[in-house]
């Protein structure tokens, strides 16, 4: 996110309070803000989710249509992932075309739903080469305060494994469920003065030096990841961050079930 | 379609009068981060709408020295219809953008705020007709949450028509057979029209039948907008404060 300004005086009492080993809303460093989801709150999509991340606001929903397969993979459905930083979600977001922090949160999201092999994409294919089930995830931010990263993949899982796909509707027999293999979690991290702090507030964000998303599958095993941030992260951390992620994920695939 | 869309009973097909409202429930200050916010829910409709500022006008060249610029965004989100809307501006929200803009600026007290710009943003979560209304109605919820000194707030409904007859508020299966659609807004207190459009056919009479729904109509919308502003800011009963009464008149009673 466009480095927002921050007030010195907040920015002293983060680090202050992080040198003793606390954080501003009270939550120790591995622990996640409270996550409420709420499934299949937009009708008109094939599946979507609202997901509540602390006061981080998230809707994401899924469309699902008939089309034309890649070339390259012409027995395989297509999923097709964006996401838009509404101006209505923070004063720092503005209207236009996607910018790149937008670009970056849709590709690690979509980054983490195809590595995980999530989705069978293979049926998902009609007539090969010729038609296949083409799957859009759209992820609206409505409220930003921090880690949009996670907010965002939450809402896709929960949205996806909700979603129909409408084949009554365009002729092609019963409607059935978006076949899924796996449920993948990601979990986000920040460093900020060599202190390790998951599922980051915007304030927190604001001072971070660098951060970390890690996306796991059901075996705990490591499906994608992003640094990103100017800042830098020793191996230790990298590999704390690792570890925490796949314990956090365990019980953040709970929720979504 | 002639002669199905409203029943022997004069019932339509969601079972209303030809003159009654869908469900409406509108709720005020929904998020934090924006100055002002407020969340409608029109019968299948789900609008949220936000408010920032007074702030600096973007792009600069249209700051104004002597008032405030009201800008609104209207946007329909990729799922809110049945086929996806790719994201980003079309020439139907650029429109509805604009003909809102136009509205809340009439109410809005921009002669305080020069070179400032207010910025309005109305996002439809999920679309079933009478979208532009239900957003109108929002924004002007959340530009009062935000505290914007305003004349007033602005309800809006559509009237429109079908098997021939003038119909309030259409549902989404009645606006694909409809004959006539006419959004307006007005501010009910003074009976000022701040946006109308039609298209269709109408009579005359037609015509003043549907002003007639319409106008019933943005009265009860406009007490849901009062009563959620009221929900919102209402102070619970606070010991050795006495209820309804005012302030002078308690100390002049003390």
């Amino acid at each position: 996110m466009a480095r927002a300004i921050m007030s010195d005086i907040k920015r002293d009492h983060i680090h202050k309070l992080l040198s003793k080993g606390k954080r501003v809303d009270g939550r120790t460093w591995d622990e996640f803000r409270q996550v409420s989801i709420e499934r299949r709150f937009v009708e008109s999509a094939e599946g979507s989710a609202r997901v509540m991340l602390g006061d981080t606001d998230v809707l994401v929903g899924v469309k699902i249509e008939t089309g034309t397969p890649f070339s390259d993979t012409p027995d395989r459905g297509v999923l097709s992932t964006n996401a838009e930083l509404i101006p209505l979600a923070s004063p720092n977001f503005e209207s236009g075309p996607p910018d790149e922090d937008s670009i970056e949160l849709a590709r690690v999201v979509d980054r983490g739903i195809r590595e995980s092999e999530m989705i069978d994409l293979t049926a998902l294919c009609i007539a090969p080469g010729e038609e296949v089930w083409l799957c859009f995830v759209d992820m609206y931010v409505l409220d930003y305060d921090g880690n949009l990263f996670d907010a965002a993949f939450l809402g896709a899982v929960a949205a996806l494994k909700s979603a129909m796909v409408p084949a009554a509707m365009n002729g092609k027999g019963e409607d059935f469920p978006l076949p899924i293999r796996n449920t993948p979690i990601s979990c986000t991290a920040v460093q900020i003065e060599n202190s390790i702090l998951f599922d980051p507030t915007l304030d927190e964000e604001k001072v971070a030096a660098a951060r970390l998303t890690v996306t796991t599958d059901e075996n705990g095993d490591i499906r994608a990841m992003q640094k990103g941030l100017e800042g830098s992260l020793t191996l230790e951390q990298a590999k704390r961050i690792i570890e925490t992620s796949q314990r956090l994920g365990r019980d953040l695939r709970k929720l979504i079930g | 379609m002639e002669g199905k869309m409203i029943d022997e009973n004069g019932l339509r097909v969601d079972g209303r009068k030809v003159d009654e409202l869908r469900q409406i429930k509108i709720e005020a200050g929904v998020l934090k981060r924006a100055d002002g916010s407020a969340y409608v829910e029109w019968g299948k409709n789900k609008v949220l709408a936000a408010v920032y500022g007074p702030r600096e006008c973007h792009p600069r060249h249209l700051q104004d020295p002597s008032k405030a610029l009201v800008q609104c965004k209207y946007n329909m989100i990729a799922f809110s219809v049945s086929d996806r809307k790719r994201p980003g501006p079309d020439r139907r929200s650029v429109e509805i953008s604009k003909i809102i803009s136009e509205a809340l600026e009439y109410v809005v007290f921009t002669e305080y705020f020069p070179r400032t710009s207010v910025d309005v943003y109305i996002e439809i979560l999920q679309a079933n007709a009478g979208t532009r209304c239900a957003g109108l109605t929002a924004a002007s919820v959340a530009l009062a949450d935000a505290g914007i000194p305003m004349k007033d707030m602005i309800p809006s409904v559509a009237v429109g028509k079908i098997d021939g007859q003038i119909v309030l508020d259409l549902c989404k299966e009645e606006d694909n057979y409809g004959q006539a659609d006419m959004p307006i807004a007005i501010i009910p207190r003074t009976g000022e029209i701040l946006l109308m459009q039609m298209d269709g056919h109408m009579t005359t009479d037609e015509f003043n039948r549907a002003m007639e729904y319409g106008f019933g109509a943005c009265e009860k919308i406009y007490q849901l907008q009062k009563d959620a502003l009221k929900r919102r800011y209402a102070v619970e009963d606070v010991e050795g404060l006495e209820e309804d009464v005012p302030r002078e008149q308690q100390e002049l009673e003390g």
